[in-house]
């Protein structure tokens, strides 16, 4: 990505991710952090990770915010006052950006503070086979391939095809949990007023 | 990033973004015209050009019947007086028309119009998309997923009941949609085992396109090589890609807010539904949203069911010319290609003009209970069928005892969807009884 794309996305995320905090209004808030989606998924783009930045929009961006706003609609949510802070809250909030900090730096340790390589793409395509060295040979990161073959193996490595299914299996759970929990003060009128016609 | 590339890509542009407007203008009169036809009336047909103001003694009346109808019309959406209202939201209330119309326009980035056109004598190709991505379809439906919060804002915005219950409408109804929509392409992704556009059209005309598959690589479907080359597998997958054209072409009249799914501006219930509020420019600006996403979606159809800009009977071969597209063969891919779109939507005006709409419940229901239910199984269909060759040598029953399997678990699942959508599906549920709802 060239280099001023790159800042004028990072701008964008991070003015998004600061104005979706400022913001009295909740809706202008979840716009801001649509904002900020939108601008790390450029920055997904930019390193060339094409799936990770579109589903990012597609998911979040595109799923789970329109949900937030349509909540926020519903229940017609007025913009709060400014809440005056707490000990407990500020030390949070000092923690874990702290935290955060210290993984970022130590992953810069770990690559020994060195200069960012290109790919060297030709030489990837030796070990690889199919559509996935075609497009190598070519010049492109068939990243979408490539995402697939870890994810669900090849007849000699296994993959993650198990622990796949197992997250499956589970947020369906949790779903279908939330759907019995919310549903709890309804069923007992509904089942009455099937009865009576 | 060399300077062919550059001038390619900005040409590219201006090129597709003047096709795709002129399509969203045309295809406001040929709604009018081709409704007038259903109805047995006239429609716009006697708008000319008023050279009076130019200077000449009379108007010269050309026969060009109603053509410049769309000119008059965006002049009037430019002159008339663009009011807002006092009591809306005034920055979102501005926001939202772009939010709409953006979104729909972005989308055509990916989508190739042409076949790649050689240039430098081979050395380069410049492909018949403005941006050739690896994730095309997805990059498509992420984007016009985005269109949802303009129409969203606009409801909010207005800051009145109508509009509001609108805009509520339509978020539900297009995330709804959107899981059919995004499901039932997956079947077709099998098949091509590609995400990128390009590629999926090149394959369909060598191998024949997806919906007519009567010609590949080996021959024509009279010839024995065509059936030696597997034929009888294409028509076996063919049955799941009609299954998935067919949840697919419905999701997308749901997706662009079109009748019989129009509940979000539906003039019966709601006046005129997220846009009661809008005027002049500002309400052209969500009705052409409507109409490019409209052309967008035909276009999207074309290429992942009706080959794209390829012509049948593999007559592109004979084109070719030193292994690649001469310019002229890509332009009279480009008159294939919108051809296509254009009979998509003509299509879409004629569902539109007889079709009733639906009710609000019978929508969801739809949605959720039929389309969504039915876009999985066609996964599962679709992997079997593919999977077929390599099951069949673990044993020879081991196929059947799958699609067996397979029907059990779809009577199960269309069962269970049933179930609950009598318990608590929409129009059966009620308030509980203890806290009634009380109005803020």
């Amino acid at each position: 990505m060239p280099q001023p794309l790159f800042y004028l996305f990072a701008i964008l995320a991070a003015l998004g991710a600061i104005s979706m905090i400022l913001n009295r209004n909740p809706v202008a808030s979840a716009l801001s952090m649509v904002g900020a989606f939108v601008g790390m998924a450029a920055l997904f783009i930019g390193l060339h990770a094409y799936l990770v930045g579109i589903m990012q929009i597609l998911v979040y961006a595109g799923a789970i915010m329109v949900l937030f706003i349509f909540i926020i609609m519903l229940l017609d949510l007025q913009p709060g006052k400014p809440r005056s802070l707490k000990a407990a809250s500020v030390a949070a909030g000092c923690v874990i950006p702290v935290l955060l900090l210290m993984q970022v730096f130590g992953v810069l340790e770990q690559s020994g503070w060195e200069r960012f390589e290109e790919l060297d793409l030709q030489t990837a395509a030796e070990t690889r086979s199919g559509k996935i060295e075609e497009s190598l040979k070519e010049g492109k990161l068939p990243d979408t391939h490539l995402i697939g073959r870890t994810l669900f193996g090849t007849p000699e490595t296994p993959g993650y095809n198990l622990p796949l299914q197992i997250i499956g299996v589970l947020l369906l759970v949790a779903t279908v949990g939330v759907v019995v929990l919310s549903k709890k003060g309804g069923t007992e009128s509904s089942t009455t007023k099937n009865e009576s016609a | 990033m060399d300077l062919t590339f550059l001038i390619a890509t900005s040409i590219k542009i201006g090129l597709f973004f003047t096709i795709v407007l002129t399509f969203v203008a045309y295809s406001v009169y040929a709604e009018r015209r081709f409704s007038a036809i259903i109805q047995d009336r006239v429609g716009p047909n006697r708008t000319m050009i008023p050279t009076s103001i130019l200077g000449f003694k009379n108007d010269l009346k050309l026969p060009l019947g109603g053509l410049t109808q769309p000119i008059a019309d965006g002049l009037k959406f430019i002159l008339k007086e663009d009011f807002t209202p006092g009591h809306v939201r005034k920055s979102f209330f501005w926001l939202a028309p772009c939010m709409t119309m953006v979104p729909s326009l972005i989308t055509i980035a990916v989508i190739p119009f042409m076949s790649p056109i050689a240039w430098d004598n081979g050395e380069t190709t410049i492909s018949g998309a403005i941006a050739d991505l690896d994730v095309g379809p997805l990059f498509i439906f992420a984007v016009s997923s985005l269109a949802v919060y303009g129409i969203a804002i606009a409801g909010w915005a207005s800051n009145s009941k109508y509009p509001f219950l609108g805009g509520v409408r339509a978020s539900a109804q297009m995330i709804s949609y959107e899981i059919a929509l995004g499901l039932s392409i997956i079947p077709v992704l099998l098949v091509f085992g590609d995400l990128n556009l390009n590629r999926i059209v090149q394959e369909q005309s060598a191998n024949g396109w997806l919906l007519l598959p009567l010609w590949n690589e080996a021959g024509m479907i009279w010839q024995s090589s065509y059936w030696e080359n597997g034929g009888a597998q294409r028509w076996l997958l063919w049955i799941p890609m009609v299954l998935a054209f067919i949840i697919f072409s419905i999701s997308i009249f749901a997706e662009t807010n079109r009748t019989p799914f129009d509940l979000a501006e539906c003039e019966t219930e709601l006046v005129g539904g997220y846009h009661t509020e809008y005027s002049s420019m500002k309400f052209a600006l969500f009705f052409l949203g409507e109409y490019a996403a409209m052309v967008v979606g035909s276009a999207l159809i074309v290429t992942l069911f009706l080959g794209g800009w390829s012509l049948p009977f593999g007559l592109d071969g004979l084109l070719v010319d030193d292994g690649a597209f001469p310019l002229w063969a890509s332009l009279l891919h480009m008159g294939v290609f919108l051809s296509k779109v254009v009979v998509f939507i003509l299509f879409f005006i004629l569902v539109r003009w007889s079709i009733p709409r639906f009710r609000y419940d019978q929508l969801m229901r739809l949605g959720w209970v039929v389309f969504f239910e039915l876009a999985l199984i066609n996964i599962v269909l679709t992997a079997l069928l593919i999977a077929k060759p390599t099951l069949d040598k673990q044993g020879p029953n081991v196929f059947w005892i799958s699609m067996a399997g397979l029907a059990v678990f779809s009577a199960l699942m269309f069962l269970l969807a049933k179930t609950v959508d009598e318990i608590v599906g929409p129009g059966k549920r009620t308030a509980p009884k203890s806290s009634p709802a009380t109005a803020s």
